[in-house]
């Protein structure tokens, strides 16, 4: 696939994406002008594009679709459900057809076409047939060039640019052929005139001062936006006219007429620069004059040519609103686009690594400084290392972005969903501008999809039964995302019913998972939807109940280094909370020691090092000002041979709010980690994240902390039931 | 009297020459009717060198005098070609074998 048509496929998409959008806010607002502008513009620039990488399947099914979107623009047919629901259906069509192209077939396959054709069936009823068919906001198709009587070729279907450049430019340092060079980046330069009239004679020509002007004729698909920022350095101090392609003759009258230059020698040269035919000029010019000048008059300062055009019933009121709309949200996205570039994310992938290996180095050589006991060393490669750093940090921030785009899909599905299901529901998002880490954001589609799907399916009641509970008809889903501690969290909550913990109880029993016997704690019983193979659905419909459950989305979630739970109210709603760490690659750690062996611990979930006290020494809790502080002794978990030390250290982690301590023998102090996947053999290993290299070139493990923490809990839970069992009492220093 | 109508030009054309440029031209086109420019050692020219050369064209004009360019640069014909000026001067443009390499 060329490199055409894959740019053409991810605008396309992100495009698709605009329209369907704009689609679901129509639903909504019905009357919203600018949003139906934007729709067309978006559907608009697909089928141009498509025109352009010659994919004509797209582009004449867009074609169909645009002529209704004109319509619905200038008001002849109304907003309804059936139509945007046809129109969603049509966008769904143009992504499979996106697909199609994506995958290098010529054409789709028939059933694909028949649905097209489909389709296009019931989009016809939206255009009435003696309609003419849509103009379009600009670019119009017109391949033929018109031979003109008068001699010379005639190409109507180019840009015409007019420009005067002030005499400051080149003082300014500005040099306006740069400018003009630069135009031919965007398309074909057909035709150009240079204007020298300006400029004075010899004896009052300041060499300094630039006098020229250009007439251009410009074949390009760019907007008049674009062309526009090719001037934007020189805005202030030049005189830019810009006519559209397919201009009427009277708008080049006009051009003419409020050109410095004489009108017959501007004739001339537009003439030769072959926007105009003699002919045309001639008859345009006499019959026009008195016109123009009786309109100048009335205008007293120049306003917006646009204006003036629509006043003059020159242009088509559609053509000029298409273009000025544009303009605006161009001007809006400019700023944004024009600091975005696009990078292969692979060549980002390749950064992070190489960061990586410099910061290993960085610490080795940092070592090495140490030992060699030089202070300017030292003081080198401290530079040095606070450099890497930062480029540390930066490259990790290179790979953030906002979660919002994933939200936003949900849209659609939420849409779809309640349509489907004959429900009521809103999606509400909030913090959609939490960043994370690309490659968690790519993986962790899937599993909020199931969630988000999974509450509406279960989780959201039919309006008539909200209604009988005394809720308001209208069920609500929320996604929400925030920063906490090196993580981020996402949460999926619904105002449904809840999870029913009998059912539960009652499958699990079912399944064998559980005895019937065994008494459970409400959270426990609400864990059960973990397990593999449990589903509550009471009737399998086409959304949940296809074997991918929960213990699936668990799993995705987990293999992200991440963690999610539950929690829910009987009849008042349901939180799911997925946890992630911000990235995969690199952290910040604490180095601890224990024995010989060195351990990093995430730094983010580091509160505080406490010593240990040896009148602690044969119970695993302490007193940490009152709290009840559990802790693990990694000497004994890992079983590392040797004595205790004389003193040893507790670092204080927290993770989901759960506090524990780590017993270790010495803290090493900071380090930054480079995360080196554990090969597979080692998956089932509880307790390790995966390791790291050490400035010495030693390997230190990374300790998982989440899953010594839940350890934790799960073996004072023990306790607890234990001593519930046989009661005990536990003097607590 | 070839040699002595003939001016050289060989500093860039530009606005940092301009001035500069712009006296030595008018003085020279002052002196002879038919003034020709060698412009084969310009490496760059902008547009007040473009603007200098549109200037004596049009002088030369009104004087009844002329200016040809017998010689240009790459960089003096490119430039010529891409502002379309190539007729206006009516030049012979002379490109080296080397150079449409």
């Amino acid at each position: 696939m060329d490199e055409l048509t894959s740019v053409f496929i991810q605008e396309g998409r992100e495009q698709l994406q605009a329209m369907e959008t704009g689609l679901l806010d129509l639903e909504q607002q019905p009357d919203n002008h600018d949003n139906i502008n934007g729709i067309f513009r978006a559907a608009h620039t697909i089928k141009g594009a498509s025109g352009v990488i010659e994919c004509h399947y797209i582009e004449a099914f867009m074609h169909k679709v645009e002529n209704v979107l004109d319509r619905l623009r200038n008001g002849e047919i109304g907003v309804s459900d059936e139509l945007t629901g046809l129109l969603l259906r049509s966008c769904d069509h143009l992504g499979r057809l996106m697909d199609v192209l994506e995958s290098g077939a010529a054409a789709p396959e028939a059933d694909v076409q028949q649905a097209g054709d489909a389709l296009l069936v019931e989009l016809a009823v939206y255009t009435n047939s003696g309609q003419k068919p849509a103009t379009g906001g600009g670019l119009v198709e017109m391949d033929a060039d018109v031979e003109a009587s008068g001699g010379g070729v005639v190409n109507t279907d180019s840009w015409h640019i007019s420009v005067r450049f002030g005499p400051h430019m080149l003082r300014g340092g500005m040099d306006p052929l740069s400018f003009i060079r630069f135009l031919s980046s965007l398309g074909e330069i057909v035709a150009l005139e240079t204007i020298p009239d300006a400029m004075p004679t010899a004896a009052d020509m300041d060499p300094e001062s630039c006098y020229l002007g250009f007439e251009i004729r410009l074949q390009t698909r760019s907007s008049k936006a674009d062309i526009e920022r090719v001037f934007d350095f020189c805005r202030d101090d030049c005189d830019l006219r810009i006519l559209p392609p397919n201009s009427k003759l009277s708008e080049y009258l006009k051009l003419i007429h409020d050109l410095p230059e004489d009108e017959m020698r501007l004739g001339e040269i537009l003439v030769r620069c072959g926007a105009l035919t003699a002919a045309e000029l001639e008859a345009g010019l006499d019959s026009q004059h008195d016109a123009l000048k009786a309109d100048q008059d009335a205008e007293s300062e120049a306003p917006q040519i646009g204006e003036i055009l629509v006043e003059q019933k020159v242009v088509h009121k559609a053509v000029v609103e298409a273009a000025a709309s544009k303009q605006a949200s161009v001007s809006e996205k400019k700023a944004v686009e024009a600091r975005l570039i696009r990078v292969q994310a692979d060549k980002l992938d390749q950064l992070i690594d190489l960061v990586g290996e410099l910061v290993i180095a960085g610490a080795s050589a940092n070592l090495l400084a140490q030992r060699s006991g030089q202070s300017e060393l030292v003081e080198s490669t401290s530079i040095l290392s606070r450099l890497v750093e930062d480029i540390r940090d930066s490259a990790l921030q290179l790979r953030m972005v906002q979660i919002g785009e994933t939200f936003n899909r949900f849209n659609r599905v939420v849409r779809d969903v309640a349509k489907e299901l004959g429900k009521e529901i809103d999606l509400v998002i909030t913090g959609a501008e939490t960043e994370l880490d690309k490659s968690v954001v790519e993986k962790i589609g899937d599993p909020l999809m199931h969630l988000v799907r999974n509450s509406m399916d279960h989780g959201i009641e039919s309006p008539e039964v909200r209604e009988a509970a005394g809720k308001v008809r209208h069920g609500t889903v929320g996604l929400n995302a925030y920063h906490d501690s090196g993580s981020i969290v996402i949460e999926v909550v619904d105002d449904g019913a809840g999870l029913p913990r009998d059912k539960i109880f009652a499958k699990a029993v079912e399944k064998g998972l559980v005895q019937p016997t065994q008494t459970l704690t409400d959270q426990e019983i609400i864990n059960l939807i973990w397990e593999p193979g449990f589903s509550t659905a009471e009737k399998v419909t086409n959304l949940s109940g296809r074997g991918v459950g929960m213990d699936v989305v668990r799993r995705n979630i987990q293999s992200l280094r991440g963690s999610c739970e539950v929690s829910s109210i009987e009849g008042a709603g349901t939180t799911f909370t997925i946890r992630l760490p911000l990235t995969l690659a690199i952290i910040d750690g604490f180095l601890v020691g224990v024995g010989r062996a060195a351990y990093v611990i995430p730094l983010d979930m580091v509160i505080e090092c406490i010593e240990l006290k040896d009148n602690t020494a044969e119970r695993d809790f302490l007193n940490l000002r009152g709290e009840v502080l559990p802790f693990v002794r990694l000497r004994e978990m890992f079983e590392i041979e040797g004595e205790r030390p004389v003193r040893e250290n507790i670092v204080v982690v927290q993770y989901a709010g759960q506090k524990a301590g780590i017993v270790v023998d010495q803290l090493m102090g900071e380090f930054q980690t480079v995360i080196k996947p554990l090969s597979s053999i080692f998956r089932h290993l509880r307790g390790i994240g995966g390791s790291t290299i050490l400035g010495s070139g030693e390997v230190a493990l990374i300790l998982d902390v989440q899953s010594l923490v839940q350890r934790n809990a799960r073996s004072e839970e023990r306790e607890m039931s234990a001593s519930a069992a046989l009661p005990r009492s536990t003097q607590i220093q | 009297m070839a040699s002595q109508n003939r001016l050289s030009i060989v500093d860039d054309m530009t606005i940092y020459n301009a001035l500069d440029q712009k006296n030595r031209l008018m003085s020279a086109l002052a002196e002879v009717d038919m003034l020709e420019l060698d412009l084969s050692h310009v490496g760059e020219i902008d547009t007040a060198g473009l603007q200098l050369l549109i200037l004596s064209k049009r002088e030369a004009a009104r004087l009844n005098k002329s200016v040809t360019i017998v010689a240009h640069s790459p960089a003096v014909r490119q430039t010529l070609d891409f502002c379309q000026l190539a007729k206006f001067f009516g030049d012979p443009v002379v490109i080296t074998a080397h150079e449409t390499a």
